[in-house]
């Protein structure tokens, strides 16, 4: 495993300076070393010299594609794996590229570790992390501890059966299996078995801890409108305080906007500094739009998104 | 408020009539001196794909106890579309909505043309009982701190 990343880092940066150097594009974004252990952190590079800032882990969790809207007049090349490259397709579907205006660098995907999880699982602060084979090796003051990866990773990783981005200009590894590890979102199975009122309580619960930060909409890669809802004044459709109406209201249309969108990526989560679960939400919609529509994001680069055409057949069974 | 529900309560109910076909549907049960409940609110819309499910969420904050939408049959629509779309809205958001813990039944829709005044009348009747069962929305609600009844 160590070694396949190390190959895979090593072919990043090879094709990198080459896109850079025969300017197939003016800038590659890619993932970089973090300043703390068990992270990583996003390296935009232009200069061909440079390259060798660009890494390949467990780490690389960031949804790159995010970064694309503020740079419609460059041409960039783009560090994706499976669920980010979904996103691309899902957005250039809204028309928000144009053509040949990006390079993909297609990662199959190794899944990726879930770095609170570990954290969670010793004790004191984690100095160091080393990733060998299937094994995830972290030290801190007085501890070693040496902790199977396949245990620790996001909830979004373990159910993902795309990890082989698709389109992607160039790959840089061997297509990966594609099946899934465990079959449905850990945490949607745990919501379903709850009664309605109980769904609703946690929800209340989970969504009250929101700080209204709005990270998870920052981070989200289709969450590029020029003005959201919620900072519409004219109409208002939802008050700017902390009350607990207004924070369910917006976690509801900020998840049921994803419909049909919704790569499964996970970057809402993990950016959520309150530790809210979101994926719960974005993932039953995934799961919906494919029952009900047939549809699953980013996967065909010609089928239109489920919510914006239609079928005379459509369910309609609870239309009276 | 406690748990109980007072002894006259009434659920108010928001309908989204299309222009085309549940508006005039509703106009007819009028004209035609069809009886329904009093307890809806029409907001005429364009079409039923105009429903944004923001206009849902925003009736169930400020206190409605239910909510109707209801266009024109498939096939008849004035725009060709739009309640074919609104439909995959629909489903989609009733699904959701239902996901996260509100009642089934707390939003309903239907497909009345502008001939059908009694199946109006029907549907109207019928969404008041199913609300009166469930009584009164608590969930999402903005005032449900200070524990009054909207």
């Amino acid at each position: 495993m160590e070694e396949r990343l190390k190959v895979i880092q090593d072919r990043i940066r090879e094709k990198a300076k080459e896109l850079l150097s025969n300017k197939t594009v003016d800038l590659i974004i890619g993932f970089g070393e973090g300043s703390l252990p068990l992270r990583t952190t996003i390296r935009f590079i232009r200069n061909p010299g440079k390259v060798d800032r660009l890494i390949w882990n467990s780490f690389c969790e960031n949804n790159l594609s995010t970064y694309l809207h503020k740079l419609s007049q460059s041409k960039v090349g783009l560090v994706v794996k499976g669920c980010d490259a979904r996103s691309i397709i899902a957005l250039s579907l809204e028309k928000r590229f144009k053509p040949n205006q990006l390079f993909l660098i297609g990662v199959p995907c190794q899944r990726m570790v879930d770095r609170r999880k570990v954290s969670k699982a010793v004790q004191g602060e984690i100095l160091q992390a080393v990733e060998e084979g299937d094994q995830l090796i972290v030290e801190g003051e007085g501890f070693k501890k040496v902790l199977n990866r396949n245990d620790f990773l996001y909830p979004s990783c373990q159910v993902c059966v795309h990890r082989t981005p698709i389109q992607a200009n160039v790959l840089v590894g061997d297509p990966v299996e594609e099946s899934p590890l465990i079959k449905t979102h850990p945490e949607i199975i745990e919501f379903e078995k709850k009664s309605p009122e109980e769904r609703w309580r946690f929800f209340e619960k989970e969504t009250s801890r929101c700080i209204r930060c709005y990270a998870c909409r920052e981070v989200c890669p289709m969450c590029y409108c020029a003005e959201c809802f919620v900072d519409s004044s004219n109409p208002k459709w939802t008050e700017k305080g902390l009350s607990p109406s207004d924070l369910e209201f917006y976690h509801i249309v900020r998840a049921y906007h994803q419909t049909g969108r919704c790569s499964g990526c996970g970057a809402c989560e993990r950016a959520c500094p309150m530790d809210i679960p979101l994926t719960y939400l974005t993932q039953k919609l995934n799961q919906d739009v494919k029952e009900l529509f047939n549809f699953e994001t980013g996967i065909d680069a010609e089928a239109p998104p489920p919510l914006s055409t239609y079928e005379t057949e459509d369910k309609q069974e609870f239309i009276k | 408020m406690g748990n109980g529900v007072e002894k006259n309560w009434e659920p108010k109910i928001l309908a989204f009539l299309c222009n085309w076909c549940s508006y005039a549907g509703a106009d007819l049960a009028g004209t035609s001196r069809i009886q329904y409940p009093p307890n809806i609110r029409v907001i005429r819309v364009p079409c039923s794909g105009r429903i944004n499910p923001l206009f849902i969420l925003k009736a169930l904050q400020g206190g409605i106890d239910g909510v109707l939408v209801s266009g024109c049959h498939p096939g008849d629509c004035h725009y060709i579309s739009g309640n074919y779309i609104g439909r995959r809205k629909s489903v989609s958001f009733k699904r959701f909505l239902e996901y996260l813990g509100f009642e089934e039944g707390r939003v309903q829709f239907s497909w009345v043309s502008a001939a059908e005044g009694g199946k109006f009348s029907q549907v109207v009747g019928e969404v008041v009982q199913d609300i009166k069962n469930l009584g009164p929305a608590k969930r999402l609600v903005k005032s449900r701190q200070v524990g009054s009844n909207p």
